[in-house]
Parts: C-alpha cells; sequence; structure tokens
C-alpha cells in the first residue's frame, strides 16, 4: 500500500488533504473569477452585513469581503509554497553538508545549524524588511530560512542513518559520486522526512503571512491577504466584530488541515508510528 | 558539569559573535545611503558628509562593527538616526512593558499548559481527552492577532470588563491600571502559546508512562497511578525545562505582535515603529538585544536542565 493510501484511510488526513485541495483550488479560481471584483470600493455598500450579494458582508470601504477572501488565498498559496521551496532547498543543502562531509565541515555546520535554530523567524522577518522594506518575499524569506535550519536538523539525523546502509555502500563501491548517491538513493529514502516537515512549514508560513501583514511588513496594501484584511479590519472590531471572524477563520482553517496533514503524513509514512499508536490504543 | 558549562558557554560567545555579524552585515547591505535619508532630498553635499562622519559611516565597516561590539560591552547601544536619543535607555524604558507582560504571559501558559496536558494523557482514551486535543489542535492554528481580537470582542467590547488598548500614562505607579492593561495581552499570548506547550506536555506525559523506570516502579508494588506521579512527573518536568527556552522566544515573538494589536509601548512596538522608520542603529541593536535574550534564555535553560537531570549527570 502507498503511503498516499494510508494517508487517505486516516479520517484526519484525508479531510486535511480535502481542505487544503480547495483553497488551492479557491486561489486559482480567483484568477479568473470571484464572485464581485474585490478591490472595487463602493461607499453606499460600506459594512454591509451577510447577506445577497455580499455573502460575507462588505468592509468599511465597500469592498466584499467573500471576494477579497478568494483573492487573499493567492496570497496564502504564493507564501506557502514560496516558503517551502526555500525551506527545502535550505534544508538539504545544511543537511547533506552536515552528514555527508568531511568531518570538520559537518561540525561547522551542526553549531551553525544549532545557533541558527534559536533565532525567531520573527527577527529574521524584521531584519529583512529593516533592509528591503515589506513585501511577501519577506515572509517568504524567512519562515523558509527559519524551516529550513528545522528541517536540517531532522534530516541530518535521517541522512546519516541512511548514508550506513549496504545499499548505499554498494552504490558507493560502484563508482557513484557524492551527489549522484545523494540524489537517487539519499532523497528519495529519505523523502518521507522532508514531505512531513514540508506540511508544517507551510502552516507557519501562512501564520507568519498573518503577524507579518498585521505588522506591516508583510503583504503591500495593494495585494489581497487575509493578513491584510484582518489587520484592516482590525481597528473596526469594537463596531463590527463579524467582520473581523471570517479572515481570521480562513487562516485558522489552513493552518490547522496544513497541521493534521503534517501529523498525519508522519503516521501514513513512518510505519514503526502506526504500530506504537496501535499498540498504545490496546 | 563544569566541562559542559564552559563547552555551553562557548557556544553561547559563539552565538552572540556570529549572530552580532549576521545582523550588522545584514543592515549594511541596504541600498541606498543612510546619511542620504536623514539630510532629506534638499540636503548639501556638506551636510551629508557632515552626518556621515557624525555618524562613523565614512570609515571602514570592520571599525564600525568593532565599535558597535566595544559598545555593547559598555551598555552603550548607539544613538536613534532619527530622534537622537541614545537606544540603551529606550529599550530600558519599554522593557518595563514588555518584560512584565512576558512573566504574566508565561506564568498563564503554564497554569493552562501543565494541568490540562496531564489531564489530556490521563483521559487520552476517553471523550474528554479527546475534546482537549481537538481545543489544541484548534488554538495551535490561530493566528496571535486574531486571538487578541478575540478577546477583545467578548471581555473589552461585549463584557466591558478590561480595556480593550492602550497602557496607563502614569505606568507603573499606577499598578492596577498598568496590571489590568496587561492582562488581555498576556491571556493572548498565554492561551496560543499555551495550547503549543501542553500538546508537549501531553505527550512527555505518555512517553514517561512508557518508561521502563515507571514500570519498574509499578512492578515493585506501587500502584499504576503512584509509580507515575513518583517517577513519571520528574520526567515530565524536565521535559518541560528542555522547551521553555523555545516557548520563551515564542512569547517573546508573540509580545512584539500583541503589543501591536494593543498599542502597548514595549520593545516590540518599538521595533516595528523603527522598521517601518528605517532607523537602523535603533534596529540593529534592537535585533541584537532580542536575539542576545533568546540566545541567553536558552544558555540558562540548558544549563538548569544539565544541572537537573539525574540522566546528564551520570553521563558527564
Amino acid at each position: 500500500m502507498s503511503w498516499f493510501h494510508r494517508l487517505w484511510r486516516i479520517p484526519t488526513g484525508r479531510a486535511a488533504l480535502v481542505v487544503v485541495a480547495v483553497i488551492g483550488i479557491v486561489a486559482a479560481v480567483s484568477l479568473v473569477w470571484t464572485p464581485l471584483d474585490p478591490a472595487r470600493a463602493d461607499a453606499y455598500t460600506a459594512w454591509a452585513p451577510p447577506g445577497w450579494p455580499h455573502l460575507l458582508g462588505t468592509d468599511g470601504t465597500g469592498r466584499d469581503i467573500a471576494s477579497l477572501l478568494m483573492a487573499g488565498a493567492r496570497s496564502t498559496v504564493v507564501v506557502a509554497l514560496g516558503a517551502s521551496i526555500v525551506a527545502i532547498v535550505v534544508g538539504v543543502a545544511l543537511a547533506a553538508l552536515g552528514a555527508l562531509t568531511s568531518r570538520p565541515v559537518r561540525e561547522a555546520v551542526a553549531v551553525a545549524v544549532d545557533v541558527l535554530i534559536a533565532f525567531p523567524v520573527l527577527l529574521i522577518a524584521m531584519m529583512i524588511a529593516a533592509v528591503w522594506g515589506g513585501s511577501l518575499w519577506v515572509v517568504i524569506w524567512s519562515v523558509g530560512i527559519g524551516y529550513g535550519v528545522n528541517i536540517a536538523r531532522v534530516a541530518r539525523g535521517e541522512l546519516r542513518r541512511i548514508g550506513r546502509a549496504d545499499f548505499v555502500l554498494a552504490a558507493r563501491a560502484s563508482g557513484l559520486t557524492g551527489g549522484q548517491i545523494l540524489t537517487r538513493h539519499l532523497l528519495p529514502n529519505t523523502a518521507p522526512v522532508f514531505i512531513v516537515q514540508l506540511s508544517w512549514s507551510m502552516a507557519a508560513a501562512v501564520l507568519a503571512e498573518a503577524g507579518l501583514s498585521f505588522l506591516g511588513v508583510g503583504a503591500p496594501v495593494t495585494l489581497p491577504s487575509w493578513g491584510l484584511l484582518l489587520s484592516e479590519l482590525q481597528g473596526y472590531v469594537a463596531i463590527h466584530p463579524l467582520s473581523v471572524v471570517w479572515p481570521g477563520l480562513a487562516i485558522t482553517l489552513t493552518v490547522l488541515a496544513l497541521n493534521l496533514l503534517g501529523d498525519a503524513l508522519r503516521e501514513a509514512t513512518d510505519p514503526r508510528l502506526t504500530r506504537t499508536r496501535s499498540e498504545a490504543r490496546s | 558539569m563544569i566541562r559542559y558549562a564552559l563547552t555551553r558557554i562557548l557556544l553561547l560567545a559563539l552565538g552572540l559573535l556570529v549572530s552580532s555579524a549576521i545582523i550588522f552585515a545584514a543592515l549594511r547591505v541596504l541600498p541606498g545611503d543612510v546619511a542620504q535619508m536623514i539630510a532629506g532630498a534638499d540636503g548639501t553635499p556638506e551636510q551629508i558628509a557632515a552626518i556621515r562622519s557624525d555618524l562613523g559611516l565614512d570609515r571602514s565597516l570592520l571599525a564600525q562593527y568593532a565599535e558597535w561590539i566595544g559598545g555593547l560591552f559598555t551598555g552603550d547601544l548607539g544613538s536613534s538616526l532619527v530622534t537622537g536619543s541614545p537606544v540603551a535607555d529606550q529599550i530600558a524604558q519599554k522593557a518595563r512593558v514588555t518584560i512584565p507582560l512576558g512573566v504574566f504571559s508565561l506564568v498563564i501558559a503554564l497554569a493552562i499548559a501543565v494541568p490540562l496536558g496531564l489531564l489530556g494523557a490521563h483521559r487520552r482514551d476517553r471523550p474528554s481527552g479527546t475534546a482537549l486535543n481537538v481545543v489544541t489542535q484548534l488554538l495551535a492554528a490561530v493566528p496571535v492577532v486574531w486571538a487578541g481580537l478575540m478577546l477583545v470582542v467578548v471581555f473589552a467590547v461585549g463584557l466591558d470588563w478590561l480595556p480593550a488598548q492602550g497602557f496607563p500614562r502614569a505606568g507603573w505607579r499606577d499598578p492596577g491600571s498598568a496590571l489590568r492593561a496587561l492582562v488581555l495581552p498576556a491571556l493572548t499570548i498565554g492561551v496560543v502559546e499555551g495550547a503549543l506547550l501542553m500538546r508537549f506536555v501531553r505527550s512527555a506525559t505518555l512517553a514517561a508512562a512508557g518508561e521502563d523506570f515507571v514500570r519498574t516502579a509499578a512492578a515493585k508494588g506501587l500502584t499504576r497511578n503512584r509509580a507515575l506521579v513518583r517517577h513519571g512527573l520528574p520526567a515530565v518536568g524536565l521535559s518541560i525545562i528542555t522547551v521553555l527556552g523555545v516557548q520563551i522566544a515564542g512569547i517573546m515573538v508573540g509580545a512584539v505582535v500583541v503589543e501591536q494589536v494593543f498599542t502597548l509601548p514595549g520593545i516590540g512596538r518599538m521595533l516595528v515603529a523603527d522598521v517601518g522608520a528605517r532607523d537602523l542603529t535603533m534596529v540593529q541593536s534592537e535585533l541584537f538585544v532580542l536575539t542576545a535574550f533568546v540566545l541567553v534564555v536558552g544558555f540558562i535553560v540548558d544549563l538548569i536542565h544539565h544541572a537537573v537531570d539525574p540522566r546528564l549527570r551520570e553521563r558527564a
């Protein structure tokens, strides 16, 4: 049974996968269609309650919140994918350096990873924002670097463990170079670890987008984003508390789905974990 | 233990050095000229040159770095490019809001996480345990900003029990108002961080329940629950200490966001404002102080863990 089938058989995994897929589809659809133009302000319909045609109501400038949320999903997808790509590149590079090179390099990388892991993502983000100003890149780079270091720490042990296996020794004996062994044998065999971590980094990226856009160093004001919508609505929370609920729900649901997906992926790809779970139940 | 402490001090010093170098270098790659920025669009070349030599920008990068690091040792963190006031004074003043906020948040997080985590582990096969698990999963996914806003909606707008934002002008000379101003912010951080910590306490408790030493104690005649309390709980406590450093860093990060939500005059809000104003000497020193704080907390936590964990003591 493939790991995908095992994932599908875990109820939370299946639900999480569906939610993540729906968000991806909504983001894609919003490129060509939203119920109303998310950028169109209309003073006459400001703060409309949920109803028709404004399913979730409007904000203080009369923009349709449902359409803004659909368009904002694009920023979420971009940030999640971008941050995970950076994280995987940083993670694989550091893990490979830390597991497969000569001893002095290995130990230097280990110390560097231990130091870097203490850096909160937010501080990395503020540093980048102070230099280049706010944009979604700040989120992508800060979460990518922050979680890349995490991935490196988790993957290093795994790479070293598999690096000692007989089939890798055989590959080395038959004349493959270090790079070839890495891409043909080590990475495919450690892929589950990376996939699980990626799901969690995406969750972190979505949360970070919300926080950083709120602080004014994430999405620029012209870009529809859930975090930005949240920060624009927060000033009116005392008068229109309901409108603030929607972007928060969208973020929470996405992060929850990605977290659960990561948990389920771990369960599906790690046979040891499935066994201990059933043992624990009996 | 002493050998471990020495290695750990070395690692801390290395961490401080590396992070100061990274922060310094990153803020120097800024496109554009700081002196030009201060002088404004109509600054004459003479004015710009004067500002540059005032700030020491005409010297080599290495000399500037050395001066900054030297200043760190004497408590001189430089002066704001915008207002000219010393950074160290500003940070010390803002810390009077941020540090109580952090301590308050940590207490709330622990008060939530420890009992509920133990309960969740104890009742893991019952509906109440599952419900606790669902709630923590949900809370772990909530953005801090939103958690704060929802608390404001309920406790400040709805019930009108607590202030929605701000900090009393009199500060801690008006302790009642000051404390009230910190309740919702601390609750926001405490609940979100507490949810993360609770998941950890739960899994640490489950792990401890499966440990050989608990089974042995049970085999020697203790009841299962007494074996867990006497031998399992200390192990859980040790596990909590190991993540305390990460938790405190998380609380600090939460404080940056929460101070913005509740307009509290703390270090986080100052950092956000200075990043917005591109006040680089402020940002540089603030980032370093916060990073140093995280590293030093990690160092202290590691030392405590090493000192109290008998498993590590034997090996040393």
